[in-house]
């Protein structure tokens, strides 16, 4: 079992023919993931990799495949539009991995896809992974997963992967990774994985990947506190970053005196979320509570 | 992006919002000439990208031209906070009734513009939001609309009582988002707005913040950046397309990806070492980045060991192995190098590393440790 990404998953790729896009619809295929169509505007009618058939529009493309899920790889510029076109199109699941949008886009983007009920994962995100149903959707390597029974989310991409391969490497497997992205305004955030994983009967344990700035680990903690109960634990990245400066992830900045890795952690310690103090320790951490 | 208080006012000026008369200086001299055109009374002010201006003794009233000469003198020049004072603003010095604090930022938490609004200007907001936050009045703006004209009425009646006032602080509430949107802003703030002795409504001071991302697509906001107001290994690190931030530890990090850059600058305090250092690569795996991160890292004399900590997804670990030889070939790199990488070709990055003699280790905290021992004994 796994969350918004399964063996149901029909996936569109938004920008396939692109230098990014193409690169990990291949990627994506070779991992299992039902690639059904892909969208460049002005190049419908090609067809990638020998079997995915690429159209015009979205809604084309729905149409004609069935597609429920899409991924996004276009530039930072048409990238919003991106996601509207797809939620316009009744996709239910959109990914957007593109790093750079502007926020004001992203501010106007977000309410339209919540008022048509759409899930937006991202932007500025590796995506999902649910290796038990072969289904990937983003830039995750799929070869330092393992199909088991942790769910995982995370702010970040590599510092994910770090934590995925110490999990594999001592055969605890995963049910499922999201990264929800690293910039101020995400469509999907922490809560809203947490409850997932915590319904979802194929996960027994959730780690959490926070870094600094903004308020939503804090409110992750609160939510874990009162609505979970499955075992938690939790990393916040940043202990060491100076105030005021945005640490690579546009989201990842202290705004005066809030938004510390402190204050997380002390969210965190609150709730009873298992504190890892370095990557590594979510092997000992996990192995204690499960 | 942060740009300067001159700068910030123009694009306020551009949207109607009203403001003193007044000019830039980069010389004592053009701030006597423009003290003179102006008359009178004249304020002058440090022009850097830091708060604190008055208190480090950046902003000074004088009575005369030849005043605004000496006193242009010292400042230019000045350091406030670390930053050279570069240019000054010469305005005249306003008589003032009544001091307000209006702001326009984009909330993580409403994902959306707020307007933050108070009585209480001319003082630090974060000041006034940590002590007395009922003295703040806030108000979410849909960005798919924009703020209506109620609203804008609204957030001008928490500030004034005489209606001539409010209509013009409400008219000036709309600028102000104008000036937002136009700009790409992620912060845009007048503090003070004031009413003078003769009921005028103006913007005092200016500040916008522009969000980074917008730059892409708008190099006439990229030309309002000062490079001088930069640490100068950032603005190269800026020109080579790396994400850098210099910090005060001596060891330097080169690492792919923000979250695992951040987590890897952590370990090395966890260790009991300081990193000198926050640097992202990215995920594109040319080895000319790497040369460039390397190059920055060395000209950092505090800098006495490197650790390289690369997980390779999309990022190919040979590439970054290649760039590693290449540089160590093209200049001399005085301090120990450790090198820890995993991942995407592992093997043949091994292998590039061996042909040259560098070992590569696959455990960040191994490597984590060793780089900090190996900081320790050259310092």
């Amino acid at each position: 079992m796994s969350i918004f990404a399964d063996e149901s998953t029909r996936l569109l790729v938004q920008g396939i023919t692109g230098r990014e896009g193409s690169f990990h619809s291949r990627q994506m295929l070779e991992y299992g993931t039902q690639v059904v169509g892909g969208v460049t505007p002005g190049k419908g009618g090609q067809v990638f990799g020998g079997k995915v058939p690429v159209f015009n529009t979205v809604a084309e493309a729905a149409a004609a495949t069935g597609a429920n899920a899409s991924v996004i790889y276009v530039p930072p510029m048409a990238a919003a539009a991106a996601i509207i076109e797809a939620a316009d199109a009744g996709i239910r699941l959109v990914v957007c991995i593109t790093e750079g949008i502007p926020v004001m886009h992203m501010s106007r983007t977000v309410p339209f896809v919540r008022a048509r009920d759409v899930r937006l994962i991202g932007p500025n995100c590796p995506g999902l992974i649910s290796p038990g149903a072969r289904a990937k959707i983003g830039i995750i390597p799929g070869n330092i997963c393992m199909p088991g029974r942790v769910g995982l989310v995370s702010r970040s991409g590599t510092l994910t992967y770090e934590v995925v391969n110490h999990l594999t490497r001592n055969d605890i497997g995963q049910s499922t990774c999201v990264g929800i992205g690293g910039d101020p305004i995400i469509g999907t955030d922490f809560i809203e994985c947490l409850r997932a994983f915590e319904e979802d009967p194929g996960t027994d344990a959730i780690v959490m990947l926070g870094e600094i700035g903004g308020t939503d680990e804090q409110n992750a903690a609160e939510f874990v506190r009162t609505r979970v109960t499955k075992p938690v634990v939790g990393f916040i990245a940043g202990q060491t970053a100076p105030r005021g400066r945005r640490m690579g992830h546009a989201g990842a900045i202290i705004s005066g005196s809030s938004g510390t890795a402190e204050e997380k952690l002390a969210a965190f310690e609150a709730a009873g979320i298992g504190v890892m103090r370095r990557p590594v320790d979510v092997v000992g951490l996990l192995k204690a509570r499960l | 992006m942060n740009i300067h208080e001159y700068q910030a006012r123009a694009l306020l000026k551009a949207q109607g919002i009203p403001t003193l008369d007044g000019d830039v200086a980069s010389t004592p001299t053009e701030a006597e000439a423009i003290a003179r055109r102006l008359g009178g009374p004249v304020v002058i002010k440090a022009q850097v990208h830091a708060g604190g201006r008055g208190k480090a003794g950046g902003v000074r009233l004088v009575r005369s031209p030849g005043e605004a000469l000496d006193h242009a003198s010292e400042i230019l020049g000045m350091k406030i906070k670390g930053l050279t004072v570069q240019k000054v603003l010469v305005v005249p010095a306003a008589e003032i009734a009544s001091e307000s604090y209006l702001g326009l930022i984009m909330d993580r938490e409403t994902q959306r513009p707020v307007f933050m609004v108070s009585a209480a200007g001319g003082v630090d907001i974060e000041e006034v939001a940590a002590k007395t936050p009922e003295k703040i009045m806030r108000l979410a703006v849909d960005p798919t609309y924009g703020v209506f004209p109620h609203q804008a009425l609204s957030l001008a009646f928490s500030l004034y009582r005489d209606f001539a006032q409010v209509k013009a602080a409400a008219k000036i509430v709309e600028q102000l988002y104008a000036a937002f949107v136009a700009n790409g802003a992620s912060l845009a703030e007048i503090n003070p707005l004031v009413t003078t002795p003769d009921g005028r409504v103006l913007a005092l001071d200016a500040k916008i913040v522009i969000d980074d991302n917008e730059l892409f697509w708008r190099p006439d906001l990229g030309l309002l950046r000062d490079d001088t107001a930069e640490e100068p290994s950032e603005a190269a690190a800026r020109r080579a397309n790396l994400t850098f931030i210099k910090l005060d530890g001596n060891v330097g990090c080169v690492v792919n990806g923000a979250g695992l850059a951040m987590a890897t600058m952590d370990l090395v305090k966890y260790y009991g070492g300081e990193p000198a250092n926050f640097l992202d690569i990215g995920g594109s795996s040319n080895p000319e980045k790497v040369i460039n991160a390397l190059k920055i890292i060395t000209s950092d004399p505090a800098v006495k060991a490197i650790l390289f900590n690369i997980f390779g997804g999309i990022t190919r670990t040979d590439d970054v192995a290649n760039g590693i030889v290449a540089a160590t070939r093209q200049f001399k790199v005085d301090v120990p190098i450790v090198i820890r990488l995993t991942g995407t070709n592992e093997t043949e990055a091994i292998r590039i590393l061996e042909g040259v003699g560098m070992r590569a280790l696959s455990d960040m905290d191994q490597a984590v440790e060793q780089v900090v021992k190996l900081a320790r004994g050259a310092a």
